[in-house]
C-alpha cells in the first residue's frame, strides 16, 4: 500500500508530466486561457489516463512482451517493435468509445468537455505516460496508480497556469513578450516551483 | 498570395511561421531534448524526415481517405513512419535512442507533424508537401538548436561533447551555470527567443486583451 502511495505522489508531484517531463505541452499552452476551458480539459485527461495506462499494461504484458506470447505457441515471438502503433491506436479507440458513451448517457459531460475529448488523443501525455509505464516495467496495479497519478498532476499544472494567466492579461507586458512568450516564462518560473518537490520519498 | 511557389513553401516556416514560434506547434520534444547538441540534432533530422514523407504519403492518398477517419489514417501512416525511424535509431544510434528514450515515440503525437499533415497535405499536391514537410522540420530544427546552444555550451561548457571552457571541477576556470541543464530553462531560452524573433519582426506580435491607459499626472487640487 505504502509502494503505491509513494508511486501516486511521485507521479504527481515530482515527475509531474507538464512541468518536468513537458509532455502535453501543446494543449497545455493553447487550452489554457480560461480556468473553466482547463479544468474540462485537466478532467478529461484524468479519465483518459486512468483507463488507457492499464489497459496498454495489460496488451504489453500480455500480447506484445518477448515470449508473453508463449500461450500460444510462439515463445521465441517479440512484437514489441509493434509498441508505438499499438499504444497509440488503443488510446484513439478509447477516446473515440468514451466521446459515445458519454454522448449516449451523460450528455451534460459531454457537452462540458465538446472539442477536448477529440484533442485528447494527440495528447503526447497521454502516450507519454503509456510509454514510461513500459520502460519502467510497471505491474498492473502499479499502472493503474500511475495513470491516475499521472493525469491528476498534469490536471493540476494546466489548471494552475490558467489561474496565473488569467490574472496576467492585465499586466502591461512588452510588446514581443506578449502571449506566447510571457506564458513560457511563467511556465519555466511554474516548473521551478515545482523542482522543490524533487528528492521527496515516502 | 494566390499561387505558392515552392521556395516559398519551403523557407516561409523557418522565421516566418516558425512551428515553435508562432503556430505553437511540437513544444513538447522542443524542452526535453535540449541538453546537448547531439541528441538534439538527432532529434531535429528524425522530425523533419518523419514530418515530411508523413506528409508526401498522407499527400498522395488524400483523395481516398474518407473525411471522417482521416485523423486515424494520418496516425497509422505517421505511427508506421515513426517505427523505422526508431528501429533505425536503435540498430544504427543506440546510445543517443538510448538518452532520448520516450521521446522518439512522442513523434507521433508531435503536433507539428500532425498539424502539417492535416493542415497542409490534406489539400495540396505531393511535392509542396514533401517541400512543406522539411521546411517546417527545419524551422523546428532552428529553434532546438538554438537551444541547445545555448544550454550546452553555458550548462556544460562544451559542443557537441567537445569541452570549449574548462569547467572548475576539471581544473579550469568556467564555473558551469546548473541551471541551464535542468528543465525551466528551456522555458525561459524559448521564451526570449520568441521575444527576439517578434522584436525582429513585428507583424508577429499579438494583440494585447487590454490596453494600459497612459499614466496621468494629477495636480493636487
Amino acid at each position: 500500500m505504502e509502494h503505491y502511495i509513494s508511486l501516486l505522489i511521485k507521479a504527481i508531484f515530482v515527475e509531474n508530466m507538464a512541468l518536468a517531463f513537458f509532455l502535453g505541452m501543446c494543449t497545455f499552452l493553447a487550452i489554457s486561457k480560461k480556468i473553466e476551458a482547463a479544468t474540462g480539459l485537466g478532467i478529461a485527461v484524468v479519465v483518459v489516463l486512468t483507463l488507457t495506462v492499464p489497459v496498454n499494461n495489460l496488451i504489453y504484458n500480455n500480447i506484445l512482451r518477448e515470449g508473453a506470447l508463449s500461450w500460444a505457441g510462439l515463445p521465441n515471438t517479440d512484437l514489441s517493435f509493434l509498441g508505438l502503433i499499438t499504444y497509440i491506436g488503443v488510446i484513439a479507440a478509447i477516446v473515440q468509445i468514451m466521446e459515445m458513451v458519454l454522448d449516449k448517457y451523460i450528455p451534460a459531460l459531454y457537452a462540458a468537455l465538446g472539442v477536448f475529448l477529440p484533442l485528447i488523443t494527440v495528447n503526447c501525455a497521454i502516450l507519454g505516460a503509456a510509454l514510461f509505464m513500459v520502460e519502467r516495467d510497471y505491474t498492473f496495479g502499479e499502472s493503474v496508480v500511475y495513470g491516475f497519478g499521472a493525469g491528476v498532476g498534469w490536471a493540476l499544472a494546466i489548471v494552475a497556469l490558467a489561474g496565473i494567466r488569467e490574472k496576467l492579461k492585465y499586466s502591461d507586458v512588452p510588446e514581443g513578450l506578449r502571449g506566447l512568450g510571457i506564458t513560457f516564462i511563467t511556465v519555466g518560473l511554474m516548473s521551478l516551483g515545482f523542482m522543490s518537490f524533487s528528492g521527496i520519498s515516502l | 498570395m494566390s499561387e505558392i511557389t515552392a521556395k516559398q513553401v519551403l523557407f516561409e516556416p523557418i522565421f516566418n511561421n516558425n512551428p515553435i514560434g508562432l503556430q505553437i506547434l511540437g513544444i513538447c520534444s522542443a524542452l526535453a531534448v535540449t541538453t546537448s547538441m547531439n541528441v538534439t540534432i538527432v532529434m531535429c533530422l528524425s522530425v523533419t524526415a518523419v514530418t515530411a514523407f508523413s506528409n508526401l504519403a498522407v499527400s498522395l492518398v488524400r483523395a481516398q481517405i474518407p473525411n471522417s477517419i482521416r485523423i486515424i489514417a494520418q496516425m497509422t501512416i505517421i505511427a508506421s513512419l515513426v517505427i523505422v525511424v526508431d528501429q533505425l535509431l536503435k540498430a544504427y544510434a543506440y546510445e543517443v535512442s538510448k538518452q532520448l528514450s520516450v521521446f522518439v515515440g512522442l513523434i507521433i503525437t508531435n503536433c507539428i507533424v500532425m498539424g502539417r499533415a492535416e493542415g497542409f497535405a490534406m489539400k495540396n499536391g505531393p511535392w509542396l508537401s514533401f517541400l512543406d514537410g522539411i521546411g517546417n522540420g527545419l524551422g523546428y530544427s532552428v529553434m532546438l538548436l538554438f537551444v541547445a546552444f545555448f544550454r550546452e555550451l553555458l550548462g556544460a561548457g562544451s559542443l557537441f561533447g567537445v569541452t570549449l571552457m574548462v569547467p572548475v571541477s576539471q581544473g579550469g576556470w568556467y564555473v558551469p551555470n546548473g541551471l541551464l541543464l535542468l528543465p525551466p530553462s528551456a522555458f525561459f531560452i524559448i521564451g526570449l527567443a520568441i521575444w527576439a524573433l517578434r522584436a525582429w519582426k513585428p507583424e508577429q506580435v499579438e494583440e494585447a486583451d487590454f490596453k494600459m491607459s497612459r499614466h496621468t499626472h494629477k495636480e493636487a487640487f
